[in-house]
């Protein structure tokens, strides 16, 4: 048996076409726990990187909270949270936000606190107020930084969200973990190239989105850099 | 100019240090690499493996023991995986020692095997197992499958056999660990004719899922202390779906000398149900070691 | 679900200090070595990728995918050629893991040394490996650093999904609270994983500052 094998063992498998366990279904549970987990942590992480980096208050609790939140281990946090609250999406959805919210908070953050300081002078200067020189000049700015830590956050919790299955949930995690159960090779690879699918598709989604975003003078500066190096989390603030 | 290079060496040769030191710290290994040299040790280190599940980590803390007690060098790995991924690992002779339960093994060998009762099964075994691995003697010590409901579920529909369950099943969906599905569902079709509504894959937390609902149906083993904590009634199994599981240790043969024949098959002759579920209690409801269990156990039966 | 097993047990803390600092020590291992492996082949692979600027793009591509890899698929595959439960099916992704974070900041701090400094160093009758020694390397430490940073927190981070194969360190706690409902090792488990990642960190911190004092933090 070699990888193609595998491979095509997987896809043809008629269990994995229809029903509970399909591909197609698990695709779909991996996408919504990981959409939920990742919206959730655009809603707490972001409003408070841009006020943390508007106001550039508070930067060492980025420091701080960022610092802490990465080194926490997801299984830990998944397994302790079923125990808490049994088995359900709030039991992965909790430690999948932890993981997605630092790259977040950390880019709206730097992406606010990186607007050129003439740049803001002038918006107060022709009369705007702060929250207009927020919203209408530094995020504007910041959205290619912002756009970035998410591209990151994404990735993360795609590539996380396989533990969820260890704890009896759904989502491509169920065909790494099950072939793992039944020493059944096909399945576990299979799972394994479908999330990395997943996250290269979301790389490429967000590489076209930070395109569209950057200006114009930015993106002929930005070409040589690689698509999408891994290291994107901007840890050293 | 020229102070960075050296800077540059000593702090690097620093941060190897700070690496080397924390790399030490542990001493030992104390997971996978238990080497315990036994006080006439003169064989091969024997390994003793486990499956994922706390009973399994006692069975195999209590062999591990008692090989020690009679001086033989043992490594343990537990807690390592189903036997779907063990058995290759004692067939490679990674793994020399396992504990098993004889029908469970039995099916994964032969799933249209129909023998029961510990001597069938274990007859049946010793042909069917390749050259390389043996059984040696069974405890009376069961661990069965078994399917269980709540009392409530139990009550409503009337089950007190999983043959009472023809007819409901459709209805029902059931839990157990991710390998339940694709061992048993054929089956539960050619025995029962049973077919039902979803297998979902409960792992370890199966006995919660069955009392919040989330499954109907759950495997759950006999001897797990959560039946009688919960209140679930395991339902019986007239046409023995789920053969004798008797504790039997798997080996194999060319890692384990007569010594430690002897000291495994001491252990099954005083090992039965009860004092197995008792054992199990001790460690999934008062939380504590196995391996301190598994002392006190061979203590008691002076096999220490 | 918990059935009124309390959150923490205190006494088994107290019971287990020395089994818990075996596994802390343990779980360092299988997750800090491969990121100083990770570092050594970095900056090898860096210097190539800053000679040869052709060869980065598709090497940042492919370490792109392997850092998208989950870990646990990578360690089950893994198994049938570096054993069950042994530390190597848990290291060898580790290393991939911690390399596809090194890469990029090595390259970047390679980069970071202005031409005319380069220049001058060479009009300075440097060889060009002295000039790495003494010019380029230095420049990058803070940027490793960083790289550094991210890789072994990352890791230590992983390291515990390999108790799903046998072999987790600290992560073993998380399968046995699991599997025994029992909170206390689990809890355990997350903090002392915060804990050695929050002592790494320090540690490069502090090592930044002693190596690369000039570097204040590369704001990349």
């Amino acid at each position: 048996m070699n990888w193609l094998d595998w491979l095509n063992t997987f896809f043809t498998d008629p269990a994995h076409r229809s029903g509970p366990d399909s591909i197609l279904n698990r695709v779909l549970e991996h996408l919504a726990f990981s959409a939920e987990a990742l919206a959730l942590a655009v809603l707490l992480a972001v409003p408070l990187g841009l006020l943390i980096g508007y106001t550039g208050r508070g930067l060492f609790l980025v420091t701080a909270l960022t610092g802490v939140a990465r080194a926490l281990p997801t299984l830990g946090l998944v397994t302790l949270a079923v125990l808490l609250a049994g088995v359900g999406d709030t039991a992965v959805l909790l430690p999948l936000t932890a993981l997605a919210a630092p790259p977040l908070l950390v880019a709206a953050a730097e992406g606010v606190r990186g607007t050129d300081p003439d740049v803001r002078d002038a918006a107060r200067g022709i009369g705007l107020t702060h929250p207009q020189t927020l919203f209408q000049v530094c995020v504007p700015s910041a959205l290619p930084t912002l756009l970035a830590g998410a591209r990151t956050a994404a990735v993360q919790v795609i590539a996380t969200a396989t533990v969820a299955a260890y704890v009896g949930l759904g989502g491509l995690g169920r065909y790494v973990i099950d072939g793992l159960a039944t020493r059944d090779f096909p399945t576990t690879v299979g799972g394994a190239l479908l999330v990395v699918l997943l996250a290269v598709a979301v790389q490429l989604l967000f590489a076209l989105l930070i395109r569209s975003a950057s200006p114009r003078a930015a993106r002929t500066v930005h070409t040589d850099e690689p698509a999408g190096s891994p290291a994107l989390s901007k840890d050293s603030i | 100019m020229t102070t960075r290079p050296v800077r540059t060496a000593v702090a690097a040769a620093v941060l190897m240090l700070g690496a080397a030191a924390c790399s030490s710290s542990g001493g030992g290994d104390p997971l996978a690499a238990k080497t315990t040299a036994g006080a006439g040790g003169s064989g091969k280190t024997v390994v003793v493996g486990s499956a994922n599940f706390p009973e399994n980590v006692l069975l195999a803390s209590i062999y591990s023991q008692a090989l020690q007690a009679k001086g033989v060098k043992v490594e343990e790995k537990f807690n390592i995986g189903s036997r779907e991924v063990l058995y290759g690992q004692l067939q490679s002779g990674a793994l020399t020692v396992l504990p098993e339960y004889n029908g469970a093994l039995l099916g994964y060998l032969d799933a249209k095997s129909t023998a029961t009762g510990k001597d069938a099964v274990n007859t049946e075994l010793a042909a069917k197992l390749p050259a390389g691995l043996g059984i040696l003697d069974s405890a009376a010590a069961e661990d069965k499958d078994s399917l269980t409901v709540t009392q409530d579920t139990a009550d409503r529909l009337g089950l007190k056999s999983i043959a009472d369950l023809t007819g409901k099943a459709q209805d029902l969906v059931v839990g157990g660990p991710p390998e339940f599905k694709s061992r048993r569902e054929q089956q539960f079709k050619d025995v029962y004719g049973l077919t039902f509504k979803e297998w979902k894959p409960t792992a370890d937390t199966t006995a919660n899922a069955l009392k919040d609902g989330t499954v109907q149906v759950g495997n759950v083993f006999t001897t797990d202390p959560k039946i009688v904590q919960l209140k679930l009634v395991s339902l019986s199994d007239p046409k023995n779906l789920f053969s004798s599981q008797n504790v039997t240790p798997l080996v194999n043969k060319a890692g384990l000398d007569a010594t430690g024949t002897a000291a495994l098959n001491a252990v099954s002759a005083k090992l039965d149900t009860a004092g197995l579920t008792a054992l199990m209690k001790r460690v999934a409801v008062d939380k504590e070691d196995p391996s301190a269990v598994a002392k006190d156990w061979l203590k008691s039966n002076a096999l220490n | 679900m918990l059935d009124g097993e309390p959150l923490v047990r205190w006494h088994w803390l107290g019971d287990h200090l020395g089994y818990l600092a075996g596994l802390t020590g343990d779980h360092a291992v299988i997750a800090l070595v491969p990121v100083l492996i990770g570092l050594l082949l970095a900056v090898p692979l860096g210097l190539a990728c800053t000679r040869f600027p052709r060869l980065y793009q598709p090497l940042a591509a492919v370490f792109n995918v392997v850092y998208a890899l989950p870990s646990l698929a990578v360690f089950v595959v893994l198994i049938p050629y570096t054993g069950l439960a042994t530390r190597e099916t848990v290291m060898v992704p580790l290393t991939c893991y911690a390399l596809a974070v090194l890469l990029p900041t090595t390259v970047d701090g390679l980069r970071a040394v202005p031409e005319p400094v380069r220049q001058a160093a060479t009009a300075m009758g440097y060889g060009p490996w002295h000039r790495l020694a003494a010019v380029e390397l230095p420049a990058a430490v803070p940027y490793l650093i960083a790289g550094l940073r991210v890789a072994a927190v990352s890791s230590i981070s992983l390291a515990a999904v390999g108790a799903l194969v046998g072999r987790g360190g600290l992560g073993y706690l998380f399968v046995d609270g699991f599997q025994r409902t029992f909170p206390t090792p689990i809890l355990a488990g997350i903090v002392l994983v915060a804990l050695l990642a929050l002592v790494c960190d320090l540690l490069l911190v502090a090592a930044r500052r002693l190596l690369a004092p000039w570097a204040a933090e590369v704001a990349r």
